[in-house]
C-alpha cells in the first residue's frame, strides 16, 4: 500500500501544478501511514529535489518516442509501471494532462475517481474525497468505494510545504506501446503562468469597453507577474481568446487572488471564480452584483483607477 | 461517418444550489433543466456541421436518465441528430454513466463520440476518457477545433499553458469546448421534426459504480466587502500587501 503521483513535464520541467501534487500525495501518505512515490514519463530536471515535497522514490521511463502526450500511452505505462511499484492510491493534478489520464486510469484499474478534488481526503470512516461541484457553487463529499483510488487535485487547492529530502530516482524500463495520437505542432500562448495555475489573475470584461483598452489590465498583470482572463462575451466578441474565459462554461479557477475589472459579476462569471481567496472588484457601478461576492472594491470608473492601481505598485516594489 | 454525441442534463446556470435530505441531494425544487451547455453548443452543434457538409453523416444522441430526461433529448432533437438512445437508469457515478454509454458505442460501432469537455453540476470531465479506456481507442480532451483530413481527424486541443494540434486515426473519443462551434437556437422547422425522431429506450447493463455521493455542502459567505474611495487606490494596493498579503 502506497501513495503514487503523477508528475507532469513540460519541456523537461516539472510543472507548478505537480508539485501540488506531489506535496499533496505526500500527506495522504502520511495520513495512511505509508509513502509517496512519484512517476515521471520523460526527461525532467532534477527529479530528486521531488524529496523536498515529501516524495520518497521518483520512477522515471526515459525515452525519446514518449516526449509527446497521448493519454491512451501514459495510462497503458503508469499502469504497468504499478505492476512493480504496487501503489493503491494515485494522485493527478487536475490539469488538462490529468483530466485525459485519470478517467481512463480509472477504467484500466477499477479504481474509483474523484476529480477536482479540494482538500485531503477524511479517512476516519472509508476514504471520502471533498471536490468542487456545480463550478465552484458548492462542494461534494465522494467516498471511493474501492481499493484502488484515484484523486485527481485542482490547482491552487492546497498550500504546499517544502522541507528538506532527497527523493530516490529509480529509472523504469518498459515497453513502449505505439501511440495512435500524433501531436503535429505546440502552440504555447499564454506565456509563463498558465491561467489555471496562476498565483494572481487580472479580469477584465465588457467595461474596458474594447480590445484596444486592455493595456490596463495587461500592465498590471505583468506587473503583479500575473495571468489575464476575462468575462465570457468578452471572449465571444474576440475582444480576447477563448482561453482566457473564465467562470461557469469557461475554466474555473481559484487563485489566491482575483482582480475583476469592469466585469458585472453575473452568477455565471461567479461559479468560475469564486474560489479565489482574495476578490477585488473595480467598478463604476456601486450596484454591480460583484461587490456582494468581493473582499476589496472601489467603485469608480477603471480607465483612473487601474494605472493610480499600477503606480501605486510600482512605488510598493521600489521601497521593498 | 457514424457519430455518437454524448448529452447530458444539467440545471440551468442561474439555479439556486440547495441541498435537501441532510444535505445529501441536490434540490431539484423549481430548478429549470438544460442541455449541458458543453454538450450542446460545442459537441452536438460540432456534430451538426459535420453532417451539413456531408449529409451521408449519421447522428445519434446518447444520454443516461429517466424518463424526465425525454424533453432534454427532444430539445437536443430540435437542433440536429437522426435518433437518440436513452439508457433508461438513474446516474451513480462516472464510472457507470460511461460504461453504460460504452456499451452503446459498441454495438453502434461509431467512428467518432463527442462528449461536453465536462457537465457544469458535476465537474468530472472523465466521461470521455473513460468510454475510450472501456473502448481502448484514443481520445483527445478539451478541443477547441475538429476537422478531418485524409481519413483521419486533425484536433486542435488546449493544453496548460496553450494549444497543441492532434491528429488520430478513427474511431476516437473527443471532449469539446469553447471554439469548437457556435451556439444555435432551433428554428420551427427542427423544434416540428424533433417530435417524429425516433428515441430509442435502453436498459443498463450491470455495472457497479466506484464511487458515492456522502453528502453537500456551501462555500461559506463572503463576510462583506471593504470599500476604497476611488481618489486612493493605492490605500487598495497596501492593504493587500499588508492585510490580505496577496501581492
Ligand atoms: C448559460 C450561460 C452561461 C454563461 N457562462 C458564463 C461564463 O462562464 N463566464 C462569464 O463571464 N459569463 C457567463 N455568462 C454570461 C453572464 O451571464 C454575463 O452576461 C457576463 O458574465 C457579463 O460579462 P461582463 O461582466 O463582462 O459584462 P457586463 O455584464 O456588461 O458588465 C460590465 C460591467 O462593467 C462596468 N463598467 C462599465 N464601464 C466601466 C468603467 N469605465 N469602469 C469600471 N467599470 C465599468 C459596468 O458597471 C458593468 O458592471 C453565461 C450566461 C449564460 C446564460
Amino acid at each position: 500500500m502506497s501513495v503514487l503521483i503523477f508528475i507532469d513535464i513540460a519541456e523537461g520541467k516539472i510543472k507548478k501544478a505537480s508539485f501540488e501534487a506531489a506535496n499533496y500525495g505526500a500527506a495522504i501518505a502520511q495520513q495512511l501511514g505509508t509513502f509517496a512515490s512519484a512517476i515521471v514519463l520523460g526527461k525532467s530536471e532534477d527529479l530528486s529535489t521531488l524529496g523536498n515535497y515529501g516524495i520518497s522514490k521518483v520512477y522515471n521511463l526515459l525515452n525519446e518516442s514518449i516526449h509527446h502526450f497521448d493519454a491512451q500511452v501514459f495510462t497503458k505505462l503508469i499502469a504497468d509501471a504499478n505492476e512493480t511499484i504496487g501503489a493503491n492510491v494515485f494522485v493527478f493534478s487536475n490539469t488538462t494532462t490529468g483530466k485525459s489520464v485519470a478517467p481512463r486510469l480509472s477504467v484500466r484499474l477499477k479504481a474509483g475517481l474523484v476529480s477536482g478534488a479540494v482538500a485531503l481526503p477524511d479517512t476516519s470512516n472509508g476514504f471520502v474525497v471533498k471536490k468542487s461541484v456545480f463550478s465552484g457553487k458548492a462542494f461534494a463529499h465522494i467516498a471511493i468505494n474501492t481499493d484502488k483510488k484515484i484523486i485527481a487535485l485542482n490547482p491552487n487547492s492546497f498550500s504546499v510545504i517544502k522541507t528538506e529530502g532527497v527523493a530516490e530516482v529509480v529509472v523504469l524500463n518498459l515497453e513502449i506501446p505505439a501511440a495512435k495520437i500524433a501531436v503535429q505542432s505546440v502552440n504555447k500562448i499564454i506565456g509563463d503562468v498558465p491561467l489555471s495555475e496562476a498565483d494572481i489573475v487580472v479580469s477584465g470584461g465588457r467595461g474596458l469597453k474594447g480590445p484596444e483598452n486592455w493595456g490596463i489590465v495587461t500592465d498590471l498583470a505583468k506587473l503583479l507577474g500575473a495571468a489575464t482572463a476575462c468575462s465570457r462575451p468578452v471572449s465571444d466578441i474576440h475582444w480576447r481568446p477563448h482561453h482566457e474565459h473564465v467562470g461557469q462554461t469557461g475554466l474555473a479557477i481559484a487563485p489566491n487572488l482575483y482582480i475583476a475589472i469592469g466585469i458585472s459579476g453575473a452568477i455565471q462569471h461567479l461559479a468560475g471564480v469564486n474560489r479565489s481567496k482574495t476578490i477585488v472588484v473595480i467598478n463604476k457601478d456601486p450596484e454591480a452584483p460583484f461587490f456582494k461576492a468581493a473582499d476589496y472594491g472601489i467603485v469608480g470608473d477603471a480607465f483612473e483607477v487601474v494605472p493610480k492601481m499600477i503606480e501605486a505598485i510600482k512605488k510598493l516594489k521600489e521601497s521593498v | 461517418m457514424k457519430i455518437l454525441i454524448c448529452i447530458s442534463k444539467t440545471p440551468d446556470t442561474t439555479s439556486k444550489i440547495a441541498f435537501t435530505d441532510n444535505n445529501s441531494k441536490f434540490s431539484t425544487d423549481g430548478v429549470q433543466w438544460i442541455i449541458n451547455p458543453y454538450d450542446e453548443w460545442y459537441a452536438l452543434v460540432r456534430a451538426i456541421e459535420i453532417k451539413e457538409a456531408d449529409p451521408s453523416t449519421v447522428l445519434h444522441l446518447v444520454h443516461v436518465g429517466g424518463v424526465e430526461s425525454d424533453p432534454i433529448i427532444r430539445k437536443a432533437f430540435s437542433l440536429g441528430g437522426d435518433q437518440g438512445f436513452r439508457i433508461n437508469s438513474d446516474i451513480a457515478d462516472s464510472f457507470f454513466v460511461a460504461g453504460q454509454i460504452a456499451q452503446v458505442a459498441i454495438e453502434g460501432n461509431y467512428d467518432l463520440i463527442f462528449t461536453g469537455k465536462e457537465t457544469i453540476d458535476y465537474n468530472g470531465s472523465s466521461i470521455g476518457g473513460m468510454i475510450a479506456e472501456f473502448l481502448d481507442i484514443p481520445f483527445i480532451s478539451h478541443a477547441v477545433k475538429f476537422d478531418m483530413a485524409n481519413g483521419n481527424a486533425i484536433v486542435v486541443r488546449e493544453i496548460d499553458g496553450g494549444e497543441e494540434i492532434d491528429s488520430a486515426p478513427f474511431p476516437l473519443v473527443v471532449s469539446c469546448q469553447k471554439g469548437m462551434a457556435e451556439q444555435r437556437i432551433p428554428n420551427m422547422k427542427g423544434i416540428m421534426g424533433s417530435k417524429s425522431k425516433p428515441l430509442n429506450v435502453v436498459e443498463p447493463v450491470d455495472i457497479s459504480p466506484l464511487t458515492s455521493v456522502v453528502s453537500f455542502d456551501l462555500p461559506p459567505a463572503k463576510v462583506g466587502v471593504k470599500l476604497v474611495s476611488a481618489e486612493h487606490p493605492e490605500e487598495l494596493i497596501r492593504l493587500l500587501n499588508e492585510e490580505a498579503k496577496a501581492i
